[in-house]
């Protein structure tokens, strides 16, 4: 992983915080947040290839109506596990493993009371797994928000702040007010497997919905834990590829705050059928109405920013054309399944499978990959190939659709989630859908191999190989371990593209 | 600041000032965090309360309120030298700050031991909640419950009082080293703002455990 | 060859067809807004691509009005979605008076249900077309979910309380019920099937029924006796608890001063966990039943208590009574 770093030491620029150190300890132990950043960057990608190794044998498994490949266990496990290790370990990225060693089949959503006396799996394994990824899912918020806050260079005003940062800032609010609730739930949960009692169960009293109401206070929020940094990030390409300041900063960074807000008052809309009353859902519903519209207020504004722009088509912008799609796709079936009498019928059927895919693969995936093309030149200090990660692009764009629009039509059909054998009649799409994710996983391939490639042989990128605008790209790639040699000052407001010299647009070749 | 303490600014930061500005925020945003946890768990409690009133207030009953109000007065007071280690922190006073953090400790000691009287009382007369629970009522599961409720409640509340002892006894040890300054004291400053909070979760618990529908 | 590829489920309830309207109309303004923003993606990324020759981009701060107007839109057309699907919602929760109620049970993984008349079925459930049916629904052990595609009906069946849902058939056939809550290991094979029959069909198929030799009040009768009920619960007041004749549905007063009506959930409750909901002028000496009785012996006893009714009020029979 360093490689990169330690070819760099022959163009004399000194050194950077890739070559700062090479021992264990000086990556496990650093404080460096670049390199805190890396091991990131290392370990979910791991836990993404692992996530994806499961989603493949579940797509295999499903081809055939009939529970043919694995046991009905073991299809559990393997969806449970898809769950847990791409929503804690890769979306909400952070670092144990412990759900690997026991293996649990509760679904990601834990509910009572199959959890706490039914299931025999590492249930209670999991859970202190899920409450210590918790815990530093709490500190990270923690962190962003005080940095934020307190530490912003000078000159840098709240307004002048990227939009990448507004979006982090959103995303650590909830960070720091759903994550305890969980725990609390998990932790209840755990309780009551370890010493019989009787807090969710209703053999003893307790009652199973609540276990749902507080499981989702966090993890509806929790979604848009997942898609707020993307959204920043798009914010961030689209502007360097436009050649063109941002539509409507102010709406775009007040959207985010609205969604994080928002979001925490729009959780009943997961139990529209699970007996709370019909008119708390009506509520919850309206509600979950009002989340669409910053969501829609984002898209609009970033198709504006195009307008009588230079738009140059490199790799991290066909990532945002990718991103729009896939992601209005997914707001607008959010609408489907946030109104009242249509949730009933698709609730817990293939068609909210296929919704939040849109949202999560479609969303936060594509701003995930776009964001890694597009700063991988400043972290590594090269180049990665343009033809090779065009391609791969496309490719991922084709075989994520073919994959998950068969799905909303199969849900509609009333294909119901976590179904190890179904009726025939479905196969169709469960084909077309299988054969999309083969597709999907060679498009997820490619990157790892040209990009590892490129820490070797790719050109060298130098401090600011897009002409962006942003105080990282001042600086040299990869950057000095200190960053800044004196304290940068800010003048200006963000994304001034159209002040940049004329020349300078045309430095990057499409 | 003076160049005796400039190795307490971390490089990260520009001046003291704005490290302790940063600390203090960090430690406030803390706290949301836990108010949101227990207020997760005082949800859920306030709503089987309301929904099995009377097994709850039976449980109530089974509370010894006089260890319990004795336990509030000596949270307060506890409270109240913390505060005052706080303030000798700032003055820059090493001895006091040590003084008043050590009385801390004592009440927060003094604390943990009541509640220790308490949870062996509670043991003796089965009223801990999993197999050996045993009571004497109309509805036993529900009593369990709020035995599950006060066990849970109270238990992370004295988990918070342990970690919020270690933080001063790791205080107390540098203010004998003679770390802190008229510069440098945000983290007893800090530690004082966690030790109040978790005081005040205790002056909600009190009522809700124990006073509320009592007879 | 498209032709064969389904894209609606089969639509055999009165609900189907106002549910697959909003979904067409979901689907028209989802189309809209899809081709709107794809359209203007793709005219800019031509119109306005990098190449020589082409203007400066222009510096656009952004537009109030323009802002306003896509908040606002899209605002209203939500609400329209809001007040659309909360109608369905509404009165898909809201059954007809006359319904006829059906008794169902989850198990993992089985679906218990049990017809007024004594007919008891596992995985099946025949209904007759153009009754309204409501579903009375609790589990044994975890929460698992009644879903039949093609009424696009489901409803939560939850361990501990009674959750109730209805639908009208609207077509005779053949069709999949599912179990939509994730239960545990042979979650998938938590599924039937609900057969949609001619309502003279239907009685045929309830008279010859083997299960069915005596209706659920009845058993139910025989299961009061059994258990000693009658020894406290007299026809008349004056047994050391309350008359149980009369009771179904209507108010009753608590020790605790509450008024509650004595439905489903109630009597249940009150069979489980007697002293939760003591009688005014009554001792809490009734014990529990929860190890004598599973939740079908609790339906039963529940329908006999609901057949001391008021004859003109409650039947064994109410769908019969309304034809």
């Amino acid at each position: 992983m360093s490689n990169g770093g330690s070819t760099s030491q022959h163009n004399g620029a000194g050194e950077n915080y890739l070559t700062a150190g090479y021992g264990l300890k000086s990556w496990l132990l650093t404080t460096d947040h670049k390199r805190i950043a890396i091991l990131y960057l290392i370990t979910i990608s791991i836990f993404f290839a692992l996530g994806g190794l499961f989603a493949v044998l579940i797509r295999l498994e499903l081809l055939t109506p009939a529970g043919d490949l694995f046991s009905s266990d073991t299809y559990n496990k393997l969806f449970t596990m898809h769950g847990l290790v791409m929503i804690f370990f890769f979306l909400i990225p952070s670092i144990p493993a412990v759900v690997l060693l026991g293996g649990v089949d509760t679904g990601w959503t834990f509910y009572a009371p199959y959890s706490e006396a039914y299931s025999n799996t590492a249930v209670g394994l999991t859970a202190i797994g899920v409450f210590i990824t918790g815990f530093s899912s709490i500190l990270t918020g923690l962190n962003f928000i005080v940095t934020i806050h307190k530490m912003r260079a000078p000159g840098l005003t709240w307004f002048r702040l990227p939009l990448f940062v507004w979006a982090h800032y959103a995303t650590s609010l909830i960070m720091l007010l759903g994550t305890p609730v969980v725990a609390i739930s998990i932790l209840l949960v755990f309780l009551e497997r370890v010493f019989g009692i009787g807090i969710f169960d209703p053999a003893l009293g307790g009652d199973p919905v609540l276990f749902q109401h507080l499981f989702w206070f966090y993890s509806h929020p929790a979604v848009y834990i997942m898609i707020l940094p993307s959204m920043g990030v798009i914010s961030e390409i689209i502007t360097c590829f436009s050649r063109k300041r941002i539509f409507g900063y102010s709406f775009i960074a007040f959207s985010s705050l609205a969604i994080a807000i928002l979001g925490f008052l729009v959780w009943g809309h997961h139990m529209f059928v699970s007996s709370q009353s019909i008119y708390a859902g009506m509520v919850f519903s309206i509600l979950t109405m009002m989340v669409a519209i910053p969501s829609a207020v984002k898209v609009f504004n970033w198709t504006a920013t195009m307008y009588k722009g230079t738009i140059i088509y490199q790799t991290p912008m066909l990532y945002v054309f990718g991103f729009l799609g896939l992601f209005t796709v997914g707001g607008l079936t959010g609408l489907f399944l946030g109104t009242l009498g249509l949730d009933v019928h698709v609730h817990d059927t293939y068609f909210v499978v296929a919704h939040f895919h849109y949202i999560m693969v479609g969303g936060a995936i594509m701003g995930y990959l776009g964001g890694l093309h597009y700063w991988w030149p400043k972290i590594t200090g090269r180049m990665y190939s343009e033809a090779w990660a065009k391609l791969s692009a496309v490719i991922i764009f084709i075989g994520f659709n073919l994959t998950f629009f068969p799905q909303f039509l199969v849900g509609y059909l009333g294909m119901p989630r976590r179904y190890h054998v179904y009726p025939p009649e479905f196969q169709i799409y469960h084909v077309l859908s299988t054969a999309g994710a083969s597709v999907l996983a060679v498009g997820y391939l490619f990157p790892l191999v040209y990009l590892l490639w490129s820490l070797a042989y790719g050109e060298k990128a130098g401090p600011n190989p897009w002409q962006a605008k942003g105080l990282e790209w001042t600086i040299p790639s990869p950057p000095p371990t200190y960053n800044f040699d004196v304290t940068p000052v800010v003048t200006e407001e963000a994304y001034d593209y159209e002040s940049m010299p004329r020349e300078a647009q045309f430095v990057i070749e499409p | 600041m003076s160049s005796n303490h400039s190795g307490v600014v971390a490089h990260q930061f520009d001046d003291a000032v704005q490290q302790r500005e940063t600390a203090n925020l960090g430690m406030w945003a803390f706290l949301i965090t836990e108010v949101m946890m227990f207020g997760g768990l005082f949800a859920s409690y306030g709503y089987y309360r309301w929904k099995f009133h009377d097994a709850f207030v039976e449980g109530s009953n089974h509370l010894d309120y006089l260890l319990g109000a004795t336990n509030t007065g000596v949270l307060i007071c506890s409270s109240f030298t913390m505060a005052l280690a706080v303030q000798a922190a700032q003055a820059g006073k090493r001895k006091s700050t040590i003084v008043f953090l050590l009385l801390t400790m004592v009440l927060g000691l003094a604390f943990l031991g009541i509640k220790a009287v308490e949870y062996t009382e509670k043991y003796e007369h089965h009223l801990i909640p999993g197999h050996g629970f045993q009571v004497a009522s109309a509805h036993p599961n529900l009593v369990e419950l709020f035995f599950a409720f006060y066990f849970t409640m109270t238990g992370l509340h004295a988990l918070h009082m342990i970690i919020g002892l270690v933080v001063l006894s790791i205080l107390v040890s540098m203010a004998w080293r003679n770390r802190f300054s008229t510069d440098y004291y945000s983290p007893v400053e800090n530690a004082g703002i966690y030790w109040h909070f978790v005081d005040i979760v205790w002056i909600f618990l009190f009522p809700f455990l124990y006073l509320i529908g009592r007879s | 060859m498209l032709k064969d590829i389904p894209f609606l489920p089969q639509a055999a309830s009165a609900m189907a067809g106002r549910v697959d309207l909003l979904y067409l109309f979901l689907i028209a303004v989802s189309v809209f807004f899809f081709v709107l923003v794809a359209t203007l993606v793709f005219i800019f990324a031509i119109r306005y691509r990098k190449r020589e020759g082409g203007a400066d981009p222009t510096p656009i701060h952004g537009s109030l009005g323009l802002e306003l107007l896509w908040t606002i839109i899209p605002f209203c057309l939500s609400m329209v979605m809001f007040g659309w699907g909360a109608v369905l919602y509404f009165n898909m929760f809201s059954p007809p008076e006359d319904a006829q109620n059906i008794y169902v049970v989850g198990k993992q993984w089985m679906w218990k249900i049990q017809h007024p008349e004594g007919n008891r079925e596992i995985d099946e459930l025949h209904v007759p077309l153009g009754a309204s049916v409501r579903l009375i629904m609790t589990s044994e052990d975890v929460i698992h979910s009644f879903y039949v595609p093609a009424f696009r009906m489901k409803m939560d069946v939850v361990p501990g309380r009674y959750t109730s849902t209805w639908f009208k058939a609207t077509k005779i056939g053949k069709y999949h019920l599912f179990c939509a809550e994730y239960c545990g290991t042979k979650h998938s094979e938590m599924v039937g099937s609900v057969y949609v029959m001619d309502p003279v069909e239907y009685e045929d198929w309830l008279n010859r029924s083997t299960t069915a030799t005596k209706s659920m009040a009845e058993v139910g009768g025989e299961l009061f006796t059994q258990l000693g009920c009658q020894t406290c619960h007299f026809e008349q007041s004056g047994g050391r608890g309350p008359s149980l004749h009369n009771l179904y549905d209507t108010p009753v007063r608590l020790m605790s001063g509450e008024t509650v009506k004595a439905d489903d959930g109630y009597l249940r409750q009150a069979i489980l966990d007697p002293a939760g909901q003591v009688v005014e002028g009554y001792l809490p000496i009734m014990p529990t039943y929860k190890t004598q009785v599973d939740e079908e012996d609790v339906l039963k006893l529940i329908a006999y208590i609901k057949s001391l009714a008021l004859p003109q009020k409650m039947s064994a029979h109410p769908a019969e009574e309304n034809q």
